[in-house]
């Protein structure tokens, strides 16, 4: 890891690329490098990148998300994935067959499911897949949402906070990348970790948070 | 589509609050007869007679009490008016749109009106500046800046609290400013109905599930001044009942605890 | 600029009726994150000015015509509360509201990189809570901050200042007497970066001179204003503990995304 310092920079802020290359969220005019959103700077294998620290969920292709039945065509599912965009579900992409007209019979407005993004056209259509491990409709449990340039943190290294917080709860977890979470379990577990998933998101930008979070964890035991 | 996306409820966010409700549990750990925080900074706009910025959980509402002259309306010439208007502008939620008030703002005002006008909190008769002729105003605005549900509670309480602190600007007429008359103080209760239970003061995750919802406003006798029963499902008479003695009980701890009387 | 009045707004000593020199701002407050539904927002007080602003967006925009295939559009609504001023005013949108509504969403979308977002808008609801003379350029300084805690990409943060002249004077940021009972306001705002101008209105009477001094007086306190802006957005966003983090949490922010959680 070829790091050095994290800055917050605002937008339009000058940026300093120490010789680097310019990376995500950092815009030139005139020679110059200025950041192009609230973020954080991360100086990684000879790039600058812009970390955004805020803002909606962009869909990137092969993420998993979770989404909610708005409406439905004759042949696909559109859904609310908490972007600038609403995602379009072909039943093609679904482990399912159904005559035209009936996608209602399978999945109706309310519905939710974990998917994968499969492919965002020229003018932002982002279209969803069922079509791989684990996806599917999400049925029982609950539903909340967190600030989805936090989902990273939730996650953990190598998934090692979400699956602390899983071990012992007990707790079923979905994280979509988009910020809406799944959960299911004892009323009293999922209550304690909607709070863990609000502690993470207050304090995603100070240190030792999962060492903090284990023990509010065992605390509750 | 698009704006509406956000009224759609997730199916199993619905069949989960049922679900934990028949345990009596409720999703932020609350027990049904338990409100959220309450947090009322008074005088917030000093440009107004009185107003008040209350914060109900995550919920906050901005009321301001305007007093101007007027004329009386011909069947009341000695009395003062009460007038309450809200607005629930889009600031506060992407489900609310702009322009002029909608059945839901106008609800809202008219339910927070009628809690302080049965009640007979404000002494309308010491509001004659010319009997017939001039009488003071009272404008209550409501404006609604962050959505988290109750917002007929959370009015109510701002409407209450700024009444209670506004000046009567007499100066403007020759006489000395006067605090508005005050005889008596409402309290209102607003109650869900999820799956078979009632719980008191819903958050907007809770609203968004509930079947039925009734509100009911009390004086310090423990009577009743004012009712409102909302939303498509129904309520047994028992559980209006029981919705009522909770609005009672409720009603005296907070007269107490919140505005101090 | 028209009331006419013998009121004294300048004193003997030079200073003005609130007791500021000529170049002198009010005291100004700026807090991010004031509103937890909207997706940013800022809260503003700026003299007597109490102002809040929320941003929601980019979501798709709505009624559906108004969506422009190549770029979002910015939509901001301007809207003085009915007890924000001393007369109470009827609620809803006047002509007024409506032309600062205008021209404050057009100042906003100069810094906005607008083409990310084809089909969308992004909604800045700005409320006077109360008024106090210069309500316009104050909602649109919290405008731009509660875009950057919405995480709205953009050049710059734009920013703003009012000058105007008074009793003769060219003073900065009228109060309400001023703005009453003076000779002229030159609401302005810039891109701080550039100094290039966004937001420019003019009403009253000034020599070619006076207006050079006003715009000189505005764009100096804008950038001070600027700072505040920042500070602001730092104080929320920046905690001590910074520092420490970084190092543990390189690694995680590269590989998020490829997990499948159950």
């Amino acid at each position: 890891m070829d790091t050095t310092t994290k800055k917050i920079v605002l937008p339009g802020e000058e940026i300093d690329l120490q010789g680097m290359k310019q990376g995500n969220g950092i815009y030139h005019e005139n020679g110059k490098y200025y950041a192009y959103q609230l973020g954080m700077l991360q100086f990684y294998n000879n790039y600058v990148n812009l970390i955004p620290l805020s803002g909606k969920y962009y869909p990137v292709k092969n993420d998993k998300v979770i989404g909610k039945v708005i409406d439905i065509a004759p042949s696909f599912w559109i859904l609310d994935i908490k972007g600038p965009y609403p995602g379009f579900l072909h039943i093609n992409d679904t482990p399912w067959k159904s005559g035209s007209g009936e996608l209602n019979k399978i999945m109706n407005t309310g519905d939710t499911v974990f998917a994968k993004v499969n492919e965002i056209t020229e003018s932002k259509q982002i279209w969803l897949s069922l079509k791989d491990n684990g996806l599917r409709k999400l049925e029982g449990g609950h539903i909340v949402s967190v600030q989805p340039t936090k989902v990273s943190r939730i996650i953990g290294k190598g998934g090692s906070m979400v699956n602390m917080i899983k071990e012992i709860t007990g707790v079923k977890i979905q994280l979509g990348q988009n910020g809406i979470v799944w959960i299911d379990g004892e009323p009293d577990k999922v209550l304690l970790v909607i709070k863990i998933l609000k502690f993470i998101e207050d304090q995603a930008h100070t240190s030792g948070l999962t060492e903090r979070v284990k023990e509010i964890l065992e605390k509750a035991r | 589509m698009s704006r509406s996306s956000d009224e759609i409820v997730y199916g199993l966010k619905r069949d989960y609050l049922e679900k934990i409700s028949s345990g009596g549990n409720r999703i932020d750990g609350r027990k049904f007869d338990e409100y959220r925080e309450i947090k009322i900074t008074t005088n917030f706009v000093t440009r107004a007679e009185g107003s008040a910025d209350v914060r109900l959980g995550n919920t906050r509402v901005l009321v301001g009490v305007k007093i101007e002259q007027g004329e009386p309306f011909p069947d009341t010439p000695n009395s003062g008016i009460l007038t309450t208007n809200a607005e629930l502008i889009p600031m506060a939620s992407p489900t609310f749109e702009s322009g002029p008030p909608n059945e839901d703002s106008i609800e809202l005002a008219r339910v927070v009106d009628r809690a302080i006008r049965e009640s007979k909190m404000i002494d309308l008769d010491k509001l004659v500046i010319t009997p017939g002729e001039k009488v003071w105003v009272v404008f209550i605005d409501i404006h609604v800046l962050d959505y988290d549900g109750n917002l007929i509670d959370a009015s109510t309480i701002g409407a209450v609290s700024a009444l209670l602190e506004a000046k009567v600007p007499a100066s403007k007429v020759g006489q000395e400013d006067f605090q508005l008359p005050i005889n008596h103080i409402p309290v209102m209760v607003t109650m869900a109905k999820i799956g078979s239970n009632i719980m008191v003061d819903p958050s907007l995750e809770e609203e968004e599930v509930a079947t039925a919802r009734i509100s009911v406003a009390t004086d310090e006798n423990g009577d009743l001044v004012a009712m409102q029963k909302g939303l498509s499902g129904s309520l047994t008479v028992e559980e209006i009942f029981k919705a009522v003695d909770t609005s009672i009980e409720i009603g005296k701890d907070f007269r107490k605890r919140v505005f101090g009387r | 600029m028209s009331m006419v009045s013998n009121i004294k707004l300048i004193d003997e000593n030079g200073l003005r009726i609130d007791g500021r020199k000529f170049n002198e701002l009010r005291p100004i407050k700026i807090e991010v994150g004031v509103l937890n539904r909207a997706d940013g927002s800022a809260y503003i007080e700026w003299g007597g000015n109490k102002i809040i602003v929320a941003v929601y967006g980019p979501r798709e925009a709505f009624p559906k015509h108004t969506q422009n295939p190549s770029r979002a559009i910015v939509n901001a609504r301007y809207n003085m509360a009915a007890f924000s001023v001393d007369e109470r005013k009827r609620p809803g949108p006047d002509r007024r509201a409506i032309e600062i509504s205008k021209i404050i969403g057009e100042a906003l979308e100069s810094a906005i990189f607008v083409e990310q977002y084809p089909r969308t808008s992004i909604d800045v609801y700005i409320e006077v809570l109360q008024a106090d003379a210069g309500t316009r350029i104050a909602g649109l300084t919290a405008a731009s901050v509660a875009l950057a805690d919405a995480g709205i990409p953009m050049k710059d943060m734009i920013v703003g200042c009012a000058s105007g002249k008074v009793d003769g004077n060219i003073v900065l940021d009228l109060n309400k007497e001023e703005d009453n009972y003076g000779q002229a306001d030159v609401p302005l705002a810039i891109i701080p970066r550039t100094q290039e101008v966004v937001l420019l209105q003019m009403d009253g009477n000034l020599t070619r001179e006076e207006f050079g001094q006003a715009i000189e007086m505005s764009k100096k306190a804008a950038l001070f204003i600027s700072n505040l802006q920042k500070e602001a957005l730092l104080a929320k966003y920046s905690r001590p503990e910074e520092k420490e983090e970084v190092k543990e949490e390189e690694a995680e922010q590269e590989n998020h995304g490829d997990d499948n959680h159950e």
